[in-house]
């Protein structure tokens, strides 16, 4: 187990300074100095911001120096300052960053909540109506682009019904009210984001599991299960379902990405203030040293997703531990 | 009479053929190439003009679909924007099955330390939120029709790399590649002769899968105003009209995002049928 765990650990940091090598070569890939870039296409960008950027990145040494300096202010979360209100990079991100990470676990909960039971049944009732319907909900989510969800959403509950707040995640007048209050409140705005961010993942993971499920249902040992009499339940729940969680797992760990990236849609369409709307913000504005930051972040993350899921892989199953898996 | 035996293409047809989902999936990848080719004279009016005693009429008999904030007509703009979405799927798409394929042959090919260094190059590719990265490299190369579509296909090559790869190790155990290797074919032949013509049938599938997916993402680039730029029409930015008109012109979101989400499952279901007539055993 520790070997595996330090194997993972290496994978890891690894995977660590290459995201940092790629975002720094997009950091370099404009032609001509990042900073030329920056002043000639924002107007916002001042002489001295400018300059302050030409020293921030050390653009007059060679790549290498520029790198590790960067790499070396990353470590110590030092993105630098944005460009848009002077803020330091990091302190944007960390008031942005908790409500989005809400979201995501809030979906992914969602997501394992619906789509496990979902794929589970269709997988044990093949071909049954039940199956069938599940099969075109599944196509039909793996084919709706989530902006449009979002807004046939808001269309259908905030304006024709008027059930749901249609942005933000709190209402103005927060302040006055109880903790009940406050937290059904949260609940009526977070409602849409979470199911339209989920939505993807459900159509995927219940897809995904059904397909688990049939592959080990077919299985001898489970066939040797039935034969020695074990109840239905057991044979599904503690035989099958063990077996097949070990492949779902890993990819719930690669479905972090999706989410994440998917934050910049639906929290722009609500007008949520978290992570993926600041980058949106940036991407619209040139706000560079935030959108590296953002995806160096975005990808650590992500990089944490994976490991946490390679570790529960290793948990549930354990031959996994014994040798090195690609 | 001699029965002759039926060819590969005659038995991967007969599958697919039965296949209901498949040919409905087919039927509307077709239907979206020809609505595209004939643009010019499906579309009642100029995409372009603008109307302003027309503005954000809803659907009536002159307008099927009603007209956006500007009083263009949405129905011819989005038999244009059919275009846009087909060109950017599969210019993006062959991007990325060019780069996947490179990678993936030469990983596989040459085992070792290369094929070390370029899975994990794949592995950190597909760590790195790729939304993010798109983004990313816009805000820095000016959003555009070409520009995404290269950022789209340089972003979604690692899927086709891995498959490739695979089909290449399996292939590599083959008695013709030893043959081959054995009458003294140099690498470059075997790769693209021998071993490449043999690993096709999945990254076909992934390709028609692909252009699903890359188009999903152009939409939603253009719906938040960092795809293709206006007066272009693309489904995607008709939507970003409908977002901020969403309390009276419902029909600005409905009827593009309907034209997306329709012509990506035909893609889908065009590639999964693919996929089962290509390997009926693998079919669930």
């Amino acid at each position: 187990m520790l070997s595996f765990l330090g194997y993972r650990l290496f994978r890891f940091f690894i995977s660590l300074i290459g995201v940092t090598l790629i975002t720094f070569g997009i950091m370099h890939l404009a032609p001509g100095e990042p900073t030329d870039l920056q002043t000639t296409l924002n107007p916002r960008v001042s002489a001295q911001a400018k300059e302050n950027l030409r020293k921030l990145y050390g653009l007059d040494r060679p790549l290498y120096v520029q790198y590790t300096q960067w790499v070396k202010r990353f470590v110590t979360m030092d993105f630098g300052t944005s460009f848009v209100d002077g803020q330091t990079v990091a302190q944007k991100m960390m008031e942005r960053i908790p409500i989005t990470i809400v979201i995501n676990l809030l979906s992914l909960i969602l997501i394992l909540g619906i789509a496990l039971p979902i794929g589970i049944f269709s997988a044990t009732h093949p071909r049954s109506p039940f199956d069938k319907a599940a099969t075109v909900f599944v196509l039909i989510g793996f084919a709706t682009p989530t902006f449009w969800l979002a807004l046939i959403m808001m269309i259908l509950f905030g304006v024709v019904l008027g059930w749901l707040p249609i942005s933000g995640y709190q209402s103005l007048d927060v302040g006055g009210m109880s903790f009940e209050q406050r937290l059904a409140d949260w609940m009526k705005h977070l409602l849409l984001p979470v199911f339209v961010s989920a939505f993807g993942g459900l159509a995927g993971f219940s897809r995904y599991t059904r397909a688990e499920m049939l592959e080990v249902i077919r299985q001898d040992y489970i066939r040797t299960a039935r034969a020695k009499g074990l109840s239905e339940p057991v044979v599904v729940y503690k035989h099958a379902l063990r077996n097949a969680l070990i492949p779902i797992i890993t990819v719930l760990g690669l479905s972090v990405p999706g989410l994440i990236g998917g934050s910049v849609i639906f929290e722009t369409i609500f007008a949520i203030d978290g992570m993926g709307r600041l980058f949106y913000q940036s991407v619209l504005s040139r706000d560079y040293p935030t959108i590296m930051g953002i995806t160096v972040l975005g990808t650590v993350l992500t990089l944490i997703g994976n490991l946490l899921a390679d570790l529960s892989y290793a948990f549930a199953n354990p031959t996994v531990r014994l040798h090195k898996t690609r | 009479m001699a029965i002759r035996p039926r060819t590969a293409f005659e038995r991967f047809w007969g599958r697919f053929k039965s296949n209901g989902p498949a040919v409905a999936g087919g039927f509307i990848v077709l239907s979206v190439f020809v609505i595209a080719l004939l643009a010019p004279i499906l579309s009642l009016y100029d995409p372009a003009y603008i109307d302003v005693g027309k503005i954000l009429a809803a659907p009536n008999s002159d307008h099927l679909l009603g007209t956006d904030e500007l009083g263009r007509d949405v129905f011819s703009r989005m038999i244009w924007g059919s275009r846009i979405s087909l060109l950017v799927g599969f210019v993006a798409v062959g991007i990325a099955i060019l780069i996947g394929i490179l990678i993936g042959a030469v990983a596989s090919y040459y085992g070792g330390w290369i094929d070390d260094v370029l899975m994990q190059f794949v592995d950190i590719m597909l760590s790195i939120p790729t939304f993010f990265l798109i983004l990313a490299v816009i805000a820095i190369v000016e959003p555009s029709i070409w520009n995404i579509m290269i950022v789209i296909g340089v972003t979604s090559w690692m899927g086709v790399a891995r498959l490739v790869r695979g089909q290449f190790l399996a292939l590599k155990e083959k008695d013709f590649v030893t043959a081959a290797r054995a009458l003294g074919a140099n690498d470059l032949r075997m790769i693209f002769l021998h071993l490449l013509p043999n690993a096709l049938s999945p990254v076909y599938v992934s390709a028609v899968l692909g252009v699903a997916g890359a188009i999903l993402i152009e939409s939603s680039l253009s719906f938040l105003g960092l795809g293709v730029q206006p007066p272009t029409p693309s489904w995607g930015s008709i939507i970003t009209a409908g977002k901020d008109t969403i309390e009276i012109a419902w029909w600005l979101t409905l009827f593009p995002g309907l034209a997306i989400l329709i012509t990506v499952l035909g893609y889908n279901l065009l590639g999964e049928g693919l996929q089962d007539a290509l390997n009926p055993r693998l079919k669930g």
